[in-house]
């Protein structure tokens, strides 16, 4: 029981909040709980094959073969290989979560996933198009630009500062966690 | 009444049109192609190894049971904030400071509000509109697609508070950097 409320305390003050919000205002509570539904199926849309993806990801994919492509050694190949995943994704940035650690695990240099992490914020490109449309070629290019370059020295900033088993002390895949 | 897609969110507020250029459409073809791959990797994977298979399957159960209830906690956050913050008040927020006071107002909202990707640059281009300024609008949307505040909980279980905490410190100086950058070029 204890437990339980630990770990849905995040969603207790959230709930706390909705009751507050509901209470100043119904519509506006109403709303919210409108959108969260929305929010529910969209998540669904995207989160559970993605899921799926790591799964096999972690029984499939030897270590060796991650090495070999995002690695140590994999040299610009690790670069392109974090820089297309994160182009072509869509969703949020807490769908690349699970993905990143699943990365780690199976032996992709830090740099390489902070670098994923950083493309998914700001260069996914099914959202680049709207960035296009709504604030112009310039704008986008200098957000891209400047935003791969900013999240690939912080990569190797961070892959200084932190290694694989500080990250992933907690297993996501673990049974019992 | 709950009823699918982002046109009710039309009906729920009063927005300058910005949710009609969010096309639910785009997100159903991706689901459908995810779901697609997925299933079509699994029959190829139960076909190699049944064990692997039921292995893998049950490896992706546990990482959705295991951020349930971080996951629910953000879908509450983000039905929280597009309810408050709508873009009039998103407007009143940021359109009506300029200066730097304004870049940090922006950045505040955007690391609090969680809003789908689709909807932030279609705002960004309203708020323009609504007469606010580029570095602004610049450090509102890198904050709202790189800070997030409502999934700190969820990075700081899979990856570590320390690394959760410093990757949205920095996310935090992205957003000023650039808004800066867009400032000098603007």
């Amino acid at each position: 029981m204890q437990g339980l409320v630990k770990r849905y305390r995040w969603f207790a003050v959230m709930l706390l909040a909705l009751a507050v919000l509901t209470a100043v205002s119904p519509a506006l509570g109403a709303d919210a709980v409108a959108i969260t539904g929305n929010t529910l199926v969209d998540m669904l849309m995207l989160l559970p094959p993605i899921l799926v993806f790591v799964g096999l990801l972690d029984v499939w994919v030897p270590k060796e073969t991650m090495i070999k492509y995002m690695g140590a050694g994999s040299g610009v190949l690790g670069v392109v290989i974090a820089f297309l995943l994160g182009a072509i994704s869509a969703g949020p940035l807490y769908l690349a979560f699970p993905i990143a650690a699943m990365l780690i695990k199976k032996g992709a240099l830090i740099r390489h996933v902070v670098f994923f992490l950083g493309v998914w914020t700001v260069a996914k490109l099914p959202v680049l198009i709207y960035e296009l449309a709504a604030l112009g070629a310039l704008f986008t290019a200098i957000h891209v630009g400047f935003g791969l370059i900013f999240f690939y020295v912080l990569g190797l900033w961070f892959e200084r500062q932190f290694d694989e088993k500080t990250l992933l002390k907690y297993d996501i895949t673990a049974e019992s966690a | 009444m709950v009823r699918s897609g982002y046109d009710d969110v039309v009906h729920l507020h009063t927005c300058r049109g910005i949710y009609e250029v969010f096309p639910k459409g785009v997100l159903v073809v991706i689901g459908v192609v995810l779901y697609s791959l997925a299933a079509l990797l699994l029959a190829v994977s139960v076909v190699r190894d049944r064990g692997k298979t039921a292995a893998a399957v049950k490896k992706a159960g546990m990482i959705f049971w295991n951020l349930l209830p971080e996951i629910l906690a953000i879908m509450l956050f983000v039905g929280l904030s597009l309810a408050v913050l709508t873009p009039d008040v998103i407007s009143a927020l940021i359109g009506e400071e300029s200066g730097v006071f304004g870049v940090l107002a922006a950045t505040v909202v955007g690391a609090f509000a969680l809003i789908p990707s689709f909807i932030v640059f279609p705002l960004g281009g309203t708020l323009i509109d609504a007469g606010a300024g580029y570095p602004q609008v610049a450090a509102f949307v890198a904050s709202l697609m790189s800070i997030g505040l409502a999934s700190l909980p969820m990075e700081s279980k899979v990856f570590g508070r320390q690394f959760a905490v410093k990757r949205n410190l920095y996310a935090a100086a992205f957003a000023l950097l650039f808004a800066a950058v867009i400032w000098g070029v603007f």
